[in-house]
């Protein structure tokens, strides 16, 4: 569903995505894991049409992004890490706009829009404008947007940031219900419990390079980590060594 | 424990200035540079050059000349503080309550009075750098007709200094006291209108008072009318007085410490005073200022109105047109500016209709068309200001959704397509306004009418493609307040390139308007003939190719945007 073929963005001179390949199949949820500044968010955003790669390709369900952004991006639903709205929207009148940059309209968005106001808590706040909402509740919103157009594959940048538990959950299992139904999701996170709960499948980002892929235990066993945790097996493939100096400096 | 310096709370704002002039010389901003620089300094010596002329005419005078040139600087001086005061008013609701950096500075163990300090220091800075780079050409006028010196240079400045200050610490404090009083972000919207409902009065007033009077001193009866018209609201009270008093002392060579004296113990009171008010008042404000506007908006409105206008489009372009008239109407910062373009356009259609063309003896034919035809030129430069203010702005500000604009299977044809006639429109509606009123109250002829028509109608498509364009190719993505981009070096630019179109069609149609005035004068048949077909084309052809070009430019530059 989606693919990417040797993606590459240079900033200058600084190489911040370093001819990455990768393919995440219909019906999985897969965790992109990664240090600060490994390039995970880069990535995502040349998935979403956002940045353009200095080299490479990005697939989503066969249509190139670059070639055939229409149709790309029709299949698509992103969720950026910093949740920029117009703030002299309401919500409503957001997700409605949303809806019209997919060509939706009428009483389906209508009613798609009531029930996913609903499920994230914001009927009530459906008519406020969204310089009044918190944090979260954007986040929410954002997330909302990303589900009015009925995407095949989510495209989802730090996600947890910013939700209290009870949205977490809720999100965890949109999420896991969305894959169960045929979807396709790529997460970045830095929790890595979250990816280790939820993913089917992690790449690890570093320097960006993808330095490891496949389902956690198949990580473990090539990694000959044992019964290692998923923040045991990054730590050990993303230099951990350095946090246990840390630590010992920290603690005094 | 000891406190840091205030240097050093002021430390980000000066380090990142400095870093914006590294990055700019690091681009090649050299040629920017350059043109900045030439632009100011044609700036300041016109300026100097009017102001020149007007005090070596006064100083002639035996009896009044000493007594005018004070008036004008009075005059100069009390209307830089009015401004300051406004303009304080608004800046310090930035920087007290609504600055991105007071989390920190308010969280860190720094004290209430270093941050009272920092805070005043960058209010007066943003609010008085452009009052303060405006006076250097008038006080350097004053200094080389009354032979001032070099000496003059730091007492113009210590005379100066102090009467910036002022206006700094009462801004803050009124802004102090109206957020204890409303939630700030209701404030900020409050004073939007106050402050441009204010300037829209005072241009009126300035404007029917009709200066121009004081330019004919024949048309009074004696001195004394003259003197009564040229009475401005003078007290012993105010700073631009004292500053007035201290710089023309020291100009006749009788200098008086006491107007110095006054500013400078006043100025020091004041922050006193002005400090203590921070102490009490601050910390509830700024909680206060935490607070949201906190509106319900039922939104059906546009929706059944515009919405139902625009039901044959596709439904992405309609709703981006909808989301683009709600956001302009519902952020006071944007649609207030609309007061004082209405006061403008009041005063536009005065000064067209206090021409001495159809008073007394009649006047030819000749100057009426002249007047009229030029008038296009102005009525474009009026329409390109307007569009710099409305037009240029909008790709900018899209800057922080564009990851939601460029993820979706949006055409940014549709974005273009969409920000352009929103723009359009509007300008459309008041430039046939302008011309057609001005035409009418100049009495001209069908044939004027309809060319000055016709012209506006293409000059505008031009300029508001030529404002998207420029605006695209000049972003000003971190820029949250619209007033400040058009102030940019993109702006700049953008209003370069729209005189040379004003120019290149108000010549182009000369050639037609002159075959048609010399026919009229020599009483034969006005015929429209292939020379001025030809002269009509090749002005649609400008017109055409600045609405075209640009777009196209635009469209191309958002392509390659990154976020």
């Amino acid at each position: 569903m989606i693919r990417l073929e040797n993606l590459t963005k240079h900033y200058g001179s600084f190489v911040a995505v370093d001819d990455i390949s990768l393919e995440v199949p219909r019906g999985v949820l897969y965790g992109f894991l990664g240090p600060n500044g490994a390039g995970k968010t880069t990535t995502l955003r040349m998935i979403a049409g956002i940045l353009r790669p200095t080299d490479g390709r990005v697939l989503l369900g066969g249509d190139n992004v670059q070639q055939n952004p229409l149709a790309a991006k029709m299949r698509l639903g992103f969720i950026p890490d910093r949740p920029f709205v117009y703030d002299k929207l309401t919500g409503a009148e957001f997700l409605r706009f949303v809806a019209g940059l997919y060509g939706q309209e009428g009483e389906a968005v209508e009613r798609r829009i009531a029930e996913l106001l609903e499920v994230f808590e914001l009927a009530s706040w459906k008519d406020e404008l969204v310089e009044a909402y918190s944090h979260g509740m954007r986040q929410k919103l954002i997330i909302s947007s990303a589900l009015i157009h009925r995407p095949e594959c989510i495209v989802v940048d730090e996600p947890m940031v910013g939700l209290d538990p009870k949205a977490a959950r809720l999100l965890k299992d949109i999420f896991r219900q969305f894959v169960g139904r045929g979807g396709t999701v790529l997460m970045s996170t830095h929790t890595l419990e979250v990816a280790e709960a939820m993913c089917d499948r992690v790449a690890i980002l570093q320097h960006g390079r993808i330095v490891a892929d496949g389902a956690v235990d198949d990580l473990r066993r090539q990694h000959r980590a044992g019964d290692a945790t998923l923040e045991e097996l990054f730590l050990k493939l993303t230099g951990g060594a350095h946090v246990r100096e840390l630590v010992e400096v920290l603690g005094g | 424990m000891r406190q840091p310096s205030l240097w050093h709370v002021l430390q980000p704002k000066w380090r990142t200035a400095l870093q914006r002039v590294r990055e700019e010389r690091s681009r090649g901003g050299s040629g920017k540079l350059l043109l900045l620089t030439s632009v100011a300094l044609l700036f300041w010596v016109g300026v100097y050059g009017v102001l020149y002329l007007i005090l070596k005419h006064v100083r002639g005078a035996e009896e009044l000349g000493p007594f005018l040139a004070a008036k004008i600087l009075g005059l100069v001086l009390l209307s830089f503080v009015t401004i300051l005061v406004l303009s304080n008013v608004i800046t310090a609701l930035s920087s007290f309550f609504l600055a991105k950096d007071l989390d920190l500075l308010v969280s860190a163990p720094v004290d209430w009075l270093r941050l009272y300090l920092a805070k005043l220091g960058e209010t007066l800075l943003y609010s008085s750098w452009m009052v303060a780079l405006m006076a250097v050409p008038i006080l350097t006028a004053y200094g080389v007709i009354y032979r001032g010196g070099l000496l003059f240079i730091p007492y113009a400045v210590l005379a100066i200094l102090p009467m910036l200050v002022l206006p700094a610490v009462v801004g803050s404090a009124v802004t102090l006291i109206l957020v204890n009083l409303f939630p700030a972000r209701r404030t900020r919207d409050l004073l939007s209108i106050v402050a441009l409902g204010a300037a829209a009065g005072l241009i009126l007033l300035l404007r029917l008072i009709r200066p121009e009077r004081l330019a004919r001193p024949e048309g009074f009866r004696n001195l004394l009318d003259f003197l009564a018209v040229l009475r401005t609201p003078t007290s012993p009270f105010l700073p631009s007085e004292w500053a007035t008093n201290a710089i023309m002392g020291y100009l006749r060579h009788a200098p008086d410490p006491l107007p110095l004296l006054l500013l400078w113990t006043t100025a020091a009171a004041f922050v006193t005073l002005g400090a203590m008010l921070h102490r009490e008042l601050f910390a509830q404000g700024f909680t206060k200022a935490q607070e949201g506007a906190e509106r319900f908006v039922r939104g059906t409105f546009w929706r059944w109105t515009v919405g139902w206008v625009l039901a044959p489009l596709p439904v992405a372009k309609r709703e981006f047109v909808l989301k683009d008239i709600r956001l302009f109407f519902r952020d006071t910062t944007q649609w207030s500016q609309l007061i004082l373009l209405g006061a403008l356009v009041v005063v536009y259609l005065f000064n067209i209709n206090a021409l001495p063309l159809h008073r007394g003896e009649p006047v030819g034919f000749f100057y009426v068309t002249l007047v009229s035809f030029l008038n296009l030129g102005l009525a474009g430069f009026v329409l390109a200001s307007i569009a710099a203010r409305f037009i240029f702005p909008t790709v900018s500000l899209e800057g922080r959704q564009m990851w939601l604009l460029r993820s979706s299977p949006l055409d940014l044809r549709t974005l273009l397509w969409s920000k352009y006639w929103v723009g359009t429109v509007p300008l459309l509606l008041l430039a046939l306004l302008l011309t057609g009123l001005t035409n009418v109250l100049l009495q001209v002829g069908p044939f004027m009418m309809a060319v000055g028509l016709v012209t506006i109608c293409g000059l505008t498509f031009a300029i508001a493609a030529l404002a998207l364009g420029f605006g695209a190719l000049y972003p000003q993505f971190e820029t949250e307040n619209a007033a400040q981009i058009p102030t940019s070096f993109g702006g700049l630019v953008y209003m370069m390139a729209t005189i040379a179109l004003l120019a290149a069609v108000i010549v182009a149609l000369w050639q037609a308007v002159y075959a048609y005035v010399r026919a009229v004068y020599v009483g034969e048949p006005v015929v429209v003939d292939a020379w001025m077909i030809f002269w009509f084309a090749v002005a649609a052809a400008i017109c055409a190719a600045a609405t075209a070009i640009p777009l196209r430019i635009g469209l191309r530059r958002m392509e390659n945007f990154e976020f």
